[in-house]
């Protein structure tokens, strides 16, 4: 009987039913919803989507600290989601989570759907201090995610040079990454990130410690580098107008612990410009919320030294 | 240049003073040899091959023994570095061990592998493996976590992340302890070629010894400690450059 029901479904049936979708489909059919296919590349599917997701640990005297709490965010296919918070808010945390480095305590995330295990070359974290090898040439480092994938030598060689020519460092392929300037050492990080063809791209705070006029450069060549490649970008910042100038969308985080405090999406066309009226006036209205929580940081900062213990937002 | 003359000056007065202790004759020539002695017994080691030969059998030796304790000491540090439970307990033995003359484990090893080859390359291995093992563990947690986070976001894992960014990360950090291993592994070769007649540089001298020559005992000396001094001076001075080349850590560079 039951090796009986196991085969039932197999070959004989299936000519049958390819003209006529199973029940469920063709419901749907019906209403006239164009449907495509397979629903696992429809864009109504978000690229990465966080689900509850909390994380708390233990600090030095053993209490437990919830550092991110309940988190909700969807990100859809291409979109550039900038997330802003005061330091201390979990923000590179919640990256390091998707990257899969570290293991959320509850909650899910998901990626196309699926649930991820650990790092993936489908999600590329750009650190914030960048982690380039000083071992290895900067044509070596861009080509690194490539060669732990397999890929051939001839392969590899063009890509290299490919993403190196969009970051505009193809003559600085055979230098060593200490001997090329901070905005430069951030563009092999980007190539080397690209390289490897993720379809989400995490950055944390990478323009932070650059000066004004190479961060302006570099916010253009992100800009025109997502527009030609159609990656999906997460964008950690605590500079609300750098959100602002990049985003499609600003997920402004609490501060201990970190939630989602609203989430401003941003309409203005692009390109944007730093210093454009429009994008001051729609940073003051998150600078506005985000002052409570920088407020709430600062005396937390503040009083640490006097109080063991955090004293505001700690889980039990 | 001018460092050049320093030591020229150096070695030349050093040399005057030994001539002139062994021409005021205090003491006999078979207690205190002549550098010209020396100089001869060095040329005439060369001229009958003993030199060559015991150079090429202990160098053949300490690099078998010093790669097995390479190898086997990097394991053994990855392993302490990377686990609470074998630092604390392998952690504090290995360093205690350090206390212990390499050449302790001579009779074991004449026991365990015979008078043989396999016996002095026991001594060479427990001499070097300790430094090494120690390096590789202290290298591993002064390298940046960056490193590691880096090479597995960029899709590496086990072996591959082993090889190719933990153990590169880490070299800078573990150099100096390879260094130390080195002088360990050739002070343990000789001792332990002492103790048996093996062809090697520590049996020439001892047949020096046997012959009351110290012209030649002295000769053999002076070779143990220049090819000590080559090694550190051309290999790990080399490769240190290299790294420090690469990783921007030389003032000029």
């Amino acid at each position: 009987m039951s090796t009986n029901a196991h085969n039932f479904p197999a070959p004989i049936t299936i000519p049958v039913d390819s003209r006529i979708p199973p029940d469920g489909v063709r419901a749907k059919t019906t209403l006239g919803v164009a449907l495509r296919p397979s629903r696992g590349i429809s864009s109504d599917v978000p690229k990465v989507s966080l689900d509850e997701v909390c994380l708390s640990y233990r600090d030095q005297s053993g209490h437990r600290l919830l550092a991110l709490d309940h988190i909700n965010l969807q990100v859809k296919p291409g979109e550039f989601l900038c997330i802003v918070g005061p330091s201390g808010c979990g923000k590179s945390t919640l990256l390091h989570l998707i990257a899969g480095l570290h293991q959320q305590t509850s909650g899910q995330i998901l990626v196309d759907g699926k649930l991820i295990k650990g790092p993936g070359t489908d999600r590329i974290l750009i650190f914030q201090e960048l982690g380039l090898f000083p071992w290895l040439t900067v044509g070596q480092n861009v080509e690194f995610g490539m060669k732990m994938k397999g890929l051939g030598k001839a392969e590899r060689e063009e890509k290299t040079r490919h993403y190196l020519r969009l970051v505009h460092l193809a003559q600085f392929k055979d230098s060593y990454t200490h001997q090329l300037s901070g905005g430069m050492r951030q563009r092999v990080a980007l190539a080397r990130a690209l390289a490897t063809e993720p379809d989400v791209l995490l950055m944390d705070e990478p323009f932070a410690a650059l000066d004004a006029q190479t961060r302006d450069l570099l916010h253009d060549e992100l800009e025109r580098i997502w527009s030609e490649t159609g990656r999906t970008i997460i964008f950690v910042t605590h500079n609300v107008r750098e959100a602002i100038r990049l985003g499609d969308r600003v997920a402004l985080l609490t501060f201990r612990p970190g939630r989602v405090k609203r989430e401003f999406p941003v309409d203005l066309p692009r390109p944007r410009v730093l210093e454009d009226v429009h994008v001051a006036h729609a940073a003051r209205e998150i600078l506005d919320e985000l002052r409570e929580e920088i407020n709430r940081s600062l005396e937390v900062e503040y009083n640490l030294g006097v109080k063991p213990r955090v004293p505001t937002g700690v889980g039990e | 240049m001018k460092r050049a003359a320093r030591l020229i000056v150096f070695y030349a007065g050093l040399l005057g003073l030994w001539t002139l202790l062994a021409e005021l004759k205090i003491w006999p020539p078979y207690l205190f040899p002549t550098p010209w002695g020396v100089g001869e017994a060095l040329y005439a080691g060369f001229q009958d091959h003993t030199f060559l030969i015991a150079i090429a059998v202990s160098m053949r030796r300490v690099v078998i023994g010093y790669a097995i304790s390479i190898v086997l000491g990097m394991v053994l540090g990855l392993g302490v570095a990377s686990s609470k439970f074998l630092e604390e307990t392998m952690g504090g033995l290995l360093v205690s061990l350090q206390s212990l003359p390499s050449i302790c484990w001579w009779p074991l090893a004449l026991l365990w592998f015979g008078l043989s080859q396999n016996a002095i390359l026991f001594v060479v291995i427990m001499g070097s493996l300790l430094s090494v093992t120690l390096a590789m563990e202290d290298g591993r947690k002064q390298m940046p976590k960056i490193y590691g986070m880096a090479g597995r976001n960029l899709g590496a894992t086990g072996f591959q992340l082993f090889w190719h960014v933990l153990l590169p990360a880490s070299l800078p950090f573990i150099v100096s302890g390879l260094k130390q291993g080195w002088a360990f592994a050739w002070r343990s070769l000789i001792t332990a070629e002492m103790l048996y007649l093996s062809l090697g540089l520590g049996q020439v001298l001892m047949m020096g010894r046997d012959l009351n020559d110290m012209s030649a005992v002295i000769a053999v000396m002076i070779l143990i400690i220049a090819i000590g001094y080559v090694v550190d001076g051309v290999v790990f001075k080399t490769m240190e450059r290299r790294l420090q080349n690469k990783w921007g850590l030389s003032p000029a560079s």
